[in-house]
């Protein structure tokens, strides 16, 4: 064994994305989870869609982006889950200390959580939006360029409150875990999925322009309503992105640092 | 004189009020085995966690071959490994999966033949593309070594190796770690409550109670020195806190 250890290594991260590969390929109920409450949600918002679409006015014209924003706010749920979950398949494992013993740095271990996320997200979200061409004749896709800065934005949200997540399980431990289920539906009413956000009280507003995914559910309005890419709403995003991010790795570290501290790596449990 | 390859300097971990290792310090030879005794709640697996850099000392430091382990541990965990019962293997995947993750995971260079070499050495040929979830107790023992001695470590830190083995298994392991150390001159630091165990693979014992060291020999000398026939006789002692080695019978072991 050489006495120098990389101190940043693709293979250790292709090692990690390799065992959740494994995983998920030896357990169909796994697969099909992935799949199954994005298609459930897109069938029946498609529906509603379809029903409001038929109504006279603005509403009509509001019900356009049902499916846009169910399948956005499903990039952002998912990317977070994806990460999660595959943090809490160490856990549930109870192979979290071996990780940590190996010379598996934590900035490879969250790269090949994201790396697992986008992977997770990919087999859900791609049937899905294929099946919301085929039932509804909702071409997500057509958004184009837009819908790549959209993905971003959100895959850039959900990677920093995954991170922040894993970190609080990693230090309180599976008692924790709870939340990393719950904690995105705060976004739900607070970015402003459905709706605009001028719909919230003025005192709320200022809370939902400090987070990202609200930029992203507002340009996606505007692009679909007005079909105007609004690369200002964006930018913010991305500004907020790169504080949100930043303060997500700070928490996590800050956070394995205190699990080293309470001994919570060793004995890995409630 | 060779720098120990682990070092423990004053050594604390405290919980709130409760004292889990109390300013302990050794420091342990390469190309050995040494023991780490004590009942339940004695500090040893708190001290191993401090030795693999998985749990922060409140006071002291330890290193493992030059690297403080509480703040560069990175700088030698490729050359070290570990195993204990606190810790599983992903139970969905192969065997072969898991070893080919973690032969990667310690930057081995040829992991396939690595695994087919540790498949021989510790009779995996059997159940290798077998889920680890669904092996006996003695094979996933036998799987958490392989994985253990994946990337040929220099040292080796096993908590209770043998623990719900039966005595056949437990045998086979137990030559399997002296042939280890033999092979590869490597340190082994091995905690157990398997006295039998201890005695015959160790040269060295240190003996932990309410996270004190109260007693540090080899095994032989301990016998001597307690006057017993047995290390579980000794152990029982100390646990007890029934007697000392007299001053005769320490002088007796020394000559």
């Amino acid at each position: 064994m050489s006495e120098h250890s990389p101190a940043f290594s693709l293979r250790r991260i292709a090692a990690m994305v390799l065992r959740h590969w494994y995983l998920l390929r030896s357990s169909w109920p796994r697969l099909l989870e992935i799949v199954y409450w994005p298609a459930v949600q897109m069938t029946m918002w498609g529906f509603l869609q379809l029903h409001v679409a038929k109504q006279p006015g603005a509403l009509a014209l509001a019900a356009g982006t049902f499916l846009a924003a169910v399948l956005l706010w499903d990039v952002l749920f998912r990317g977070q889950l994806g990460f999660s979950i595959s943090f809490l398949e160490e856990m549930w494992a109870r192979n979290l200390a071996n990780l940590m013993i190996s010379p598996l740095r934590p900035v490879e271990f969250v790269i090949a959580l994201i790396v697992m996320s986008v992977i997770r997200l990919a087999i859900g979200f791609v049937p899905v939006s294929l099946l919301a061409i085929a039932f509804f004749g909702f071409n997500f896709w057509s958004l184009g360029l837009a819908l790549a800065a959209f993905f971003a934005n959100l895959l850039f949200t959900s990677w920093a409150v995954g991170m922040f997540c894993s970190g609080l399980v990693m230090r309180q431990g599976l008692g924790a875990e709870g939340l990393t289920w719950s904690l995105m539906f705060l976004f739900l009413p607070l970015t402003c999925v459905y709706y605009p956000v001028a719909t919230l009280p003025q005192w709320l507003q200022p809370i939902a322009w400090a987070l990202p995914p609200t930029a992203v559910f507002e340009g996606m309005r505007a692009l679909v309503i007005e079909h105007a890419f609004r690369a200002d709403l964006m930018a913010w995003a991305l500004a907020l992105n790169a504080l949100w991010l930043a303060g997500a790795a700070v928490a996590f570290q800050a956070l394995l640092a205190a699990a080293r501290r309470g001994g919570s790596l060793l004995q890995v449990g409630e | 004189m060779t720098a120990p390859v682990i070092k423990a300097e004053r050594l604390s971990k405290h919980y709130g009020e409760a004292i889990a290792v109390d300013g302990i310090s050794f420091a342990i030879a390469s190309d050995s085995i040494t023991g780490l005794l004590g009942g339940n709640g004695a500090g040893k697996t708190t001290t191993i966690g401090m030795i693999m850099g998985l749990v922060a000392p409140t006071a002291g430091r330890v290193t493992v071959l030059g690297a403080d382990m509480a703040h560069e541990p990175h700088r030698v965990l490729h050359r070290m490994n570990f195993e204990s019962p606190h810790v599983d293997l992903p139970h969905r995947l192969t065997v072969r999966q898991n070893l080919t993750v973690f032969g990667m995971l310690y930057g081995v260079a040829d992991v396939e033949g690595r695994i087919a070499r540790l498949a021989g050495d510790l009779d995996l040929g059997e159940f290798i593309d077998r889920p680890a979830g669904k092996l006996s107790a003695g094979q996933k023992t036998r799987v958490a070594l392989a994985k253990a001695l994946v990337n040929e470590p220099e040292v080796l830190v096993l908590d209770e190796p043998t623990a719900s083995l039966d005595p056949d298994t437990a045998d086979w392991i137990r030559g399997h770690l002296e042939r280890y150390r033999k092979g590869k001159q490597a340190t082994i630091l091995l905690a157990s409550h398997n006295m039998g165990e201890v005695e015959r693979l160790c040269d060295r014992v240190i003996m932990m109670k309410r996270g004190c060291i109260v007693d540090d020999d080899a095994p032989a000398r301990l016998i001597v020195r307690y006057g017993r026939h047995t290390l579980e006789e000794v152990f029982l002692d100390v646990a007890r806190g029934r007697r000392k080695p007299s001053l005769a019978t320490q002088e007796e072991a020394a000559s």
